[in-house]
């Protein structure tokens, strides 16, 4: 009975899920502290997150964040996010209906000889596009959905991998609904 | 003050009266000298001058409770704002419209480490609503007209805003009261019929229901309650309040279970995990009430009244889920009630209630009484019969007193009584008196404390005097933080590390020491005589009535524990499982 005395743990049976989210906010001062400030003191945890002004005459931006966890949780983290102020709409997107979710990457390969060939020829694979060339390296910079970006950087990571920037799932619902 | 062409400071003030505000809880400091030279030069604000910004906090708190007007609190930068911490958290926690405006240093010195700067907004953000810097002067009229708005609209809480110096030197025209800017905030008022109409038919099928009341219907205002109420008395439920729920529905009436939770009624607690349709208006599930979540009356159905989504199936998953105002959705149920000309089981509802009688037999607030040493209990339902017949405040601190208080005390009206429920705040006790006499100037004011809470906010005192506020503080001095120490004994096989308190001050000396008086009682034959007098005395008194040490309080659920498996007092001698009352 006193393994934790003042409060009862319960341990949830169910799997966490990944769940996409839209938020549309108004772009001011603090915005984005304030929505991280919700995940990282309730413990909720974020995959990945993006933002940018999507409506300048609005004053409007959207961020675009990968959470998981329970149904339960999820639940909580958008009425949490949509009774904040500056909080204009709270989009589930993996709930909602099919979606488009891409991410761009900039990974940086460094390497002569076959190792050189065989990651040129990935990257035409892949449809990555050489940014920049060296020599002795190249950086690729590649759009796609995350586990396609995963798969290439898994696959250059034998062929002298030595960077990689990745931005963040960005989404949006296919139709014609917009946010 | 013309409005045209005028100072930052004296904006803010014209703000601050433009929002109907009276009073101004505050402590000054360099970055608000302004705004403290503008107060200096009129006189519709009253401000009064704390002696912590914490007590300042807990006073606006105690003020907005027992008014239903907005706290406003004024300190200045730094440590001013940072000592403000604890009461927006506490605030917030409670749902308790606040605005607290923070100095800050100059704009051009903002991220410098200058002299008493803090970062306020990036501190505050996590324990106010909504918090504002504001950069530009013209700003702060309308930020003020907002920042009142979000305090007291949807679910109440604190906000601050942040303003720097040179702000309130500089020169702007006050246009008054702005409309609310923003259209992403838009709170819920009304219940979604459907679904009231699914609660009001499960209402009048249920054979066992029971209505469990918290804050949110004390935050809809005194006219919400009343519905309540009508409501209540209307369906002939049962009726049992949360901590911060106390007064909503009157506590004389017959149909009143007592508080719930860790430490509420038995009836109240036993009428929860055995009803079949719990109605749930204002009140958010606290884990002080469900006791172990998947032990929380599983065979009932519930109804969530709830102004803010986030709070409904945050732990309890419900059944039917109505997100508005509870004044306005109670009326819209007394409606549908009326209409559908409801016709409650007459026959299972008598025998609920013989059933809810039966627990309530069993007396579970009972105490042994005692000759020798005054039993807390005892002090507190003597303090009920004596104040029973005057407009009666009460403010408590944290712990022991606090649960006996809720249990002993009876409350008839909304805005009586004030305490720290979700945060729990020792400390909290006496500056809120100090606001609830503010705000009330005729009423009787009764802080009921402990020694050990008493001492965190002891040196408001002299604030008492300054203002020559008539508050009457009961100390229950048991020499021991007595919820610790409660719980050591329960749970930590009576090791009682640290929660002696020693070197206590002399309570009545130190009354006379602040210029008020001081009353000691250490017989149980003298109570009554020592509670007259100190209800008799014009000015503010300390009353140190020394009780037993070593009681507890009971019925406890003990943490893991489900919400129908009370611990009795030694007088019941019985872990009470519902198998065994049913």
């Amino acid at each position: 009975m006193t393994t934790d005395i003042v409060y009862d743990i319960v341990e949830s049976k169910e799997q966490p899920k990944r769940h996409t989210l839209a938020v549309l906010v108004d772009n001011e001062f603090g915005v984005l502290a304030r929505v991280i400030g919700l995940f990282s003191g309730r413990g909720y945890n974020i995959e990945s997150l993006t933002v940018a002004e999507v409506d300048e005459d609005k004053n409007l931006s959207r961020i675009t964040i990968v959470t998981s966890g329970t149904e339960m949780t999820i639940e909580q983290i958008k009425r949490l996010l949509d009774r904040m102020v500056p909080v204009h709409k709270v989009h589930d997107l993996t709930v909602e209906g099919p979606h488009v979710e891409r991410e761009l990457a900039l990974v940086k390969v460094v390497g002569t000889g076959k190792s050189r060939v065989e990651a040129l020829r990935t990257a035409e694979i892949f449809r990555a596009k050489a940014v920049d060339s060296t020599p002795r390296s190249f950086v690729f910079e590649i759009t796609g959905s995350s586990e396609k970006i995963d798969a290439f950087i898994a696959l250059m990571r034998p062929l002298g991998l030595v960077e990689n920037c990745r931005t963040g799932v960005a989404a949006v619902s296919r139709g014609k609904e917009g946010i | 003050m013309e409005n045209q062409n005028i100072t930052g400071a004296e904006i803010i003030v014209k703000s601050l009266i433009n929002e109907d505000v009276d009073v101004v809880f505050g402590y000054p400091g360099g970055a608000v000298l302004p705004v403290y030279d503008a107060l200096f030069k009129q006189n519709q604000l009253r401000h009064i001058l704390v002696r912590h910004e914490q007590a300042a906090t807990h006073a606006a708190e105690g003020y907005a409770r027992s008014t239903g007007r907005v706290g406003v609190v004024l300190v200045t930068s730094g440590p001013g704002a940072t000592n403000a911490i604890t009461g927006l958290t506490d605030a917030l926690m409670d749902s308790i419209p606040l605005v607290c405006i923070t100095g800050q240093v100059p704009t051009h010195l903002i991220g410098s480490d200058a002299f008493q700067e803090a970062d306020t907004t990036g501190l505050t953000r996590s324990c106010t609503k909504y918090n504002y810097l504001i950069k530009d002067v013209n700003d702060i009229g309308p930020t003020l007209h907002d920042a009142f708005h979000i305090a007291r609209s949807g679910r109440p809480g604190p906000v601050v805003v942040d303003i720097p110096k040179n702000l309130m030197n500089q020169l702007a025209d006050y246009v008054g009261k702005t409309p609310f800017s923003r259209s992403s905030y838009r709170p819920a008022s009304e219940g979604y019929l459907p679904a009231v109409e699914r609660a009001v038919e499960l209402m009048m099928a249920a054979k066992r229901p029971v209505f469990y009341v918290g804050g949110g219907v004390i935050n809809s205002g005194v006219e919400a309650c009343k519905k309540l109420t009508s409501l209540v008395r209307l369906t002939g439920f049962p009726c049992t309040n949360t901590l911060m729920g106390l007064g909503a529905f009157p506590a004389s009436d017959p149909q009143f279970l007592g508080m719930l939770g860790m430490h509420g009624s038995l009836e109240a607690n036993m009428a929860m995990a055995e009803c079949d349709v719990m109605i749930n208006i204002g009140a958010r599930f606290d884990d002080r009430v469900t006791g172990r979540l998947d032990g929380f009356s599983p065979k009932s159905k519930k109804i969530h009244v709830d102004i803010d989504p986030s709070s409904i199936n945050k732990n309890v998953r419900v059944h039917v889920p109505i997100v508005g105002d509870a004044g306005v959705v109670v009326q819209q149920m007394i409606d549908l009630w009326k209409a559908k000309k409801a016709k409650p089981d007459k026959k299972a509802h008598a025998e609920w209630w013989k059933k809810i009688e039966g627990w309530r037999a069993k007396k579970s607030f009972s105490y042994k009484m005692s000759k020798t040493t005054i039993k807390p209990q005892y002090a507190l339902e003597r303090l009920n019969a004596l104040t029973k017949d005057k407009e009666t405040f009460v403010t408590t601190d944290v712990g022991q007193h606090q649960m006996w208080a809720a249990q002993f005390l009876h409350f008839d009206k909304p805005g009586r009584w004030m305490t720290s429920g979700g945060l729990g705040t020792m400390g909290y006790g006496m500056p809120s008196a100090m606001g609830v006499q503010i705000g009330n100037p005729s009423g009787l004011t009764v802080c009921v404390t402990g020694e050990a809470s008493f001492m965190m906010n002891i040196q408001e005192l002299s604030t008492l005097v300054q203002y020559r506020l008539p508050v009457k503080i009961l100390i229950l001095n048991n020499r021991y933080m007595g919820m610790v120490r409660q719980w050591q004994e329960m749970f930590h096989g009576c090791r009682y590390s640290e929660s002696y308190m020693d070197s206590l001050p002399d309570f009545v000396k130190l009354a006379e020491a602040y210029g008020m008086k001081g009353l000691r009682c250490d017989k149980v034959a003298d109570v009554d005589a020592a509670i007259k007098e100190m209800l008799k005395i014009k000015g503010p008194v300390i009353l140190d009535m020394v009780v037993d040490q070593n009681e507890n309080v009971y019925p406890m659920i003990p943490a893991g524990a489900a919400h129908n498996e009370l611990v009795l007092g030694p007088e019941q001698k019985t872990v009470m499982k519902s198998k065994d009352l049913l």
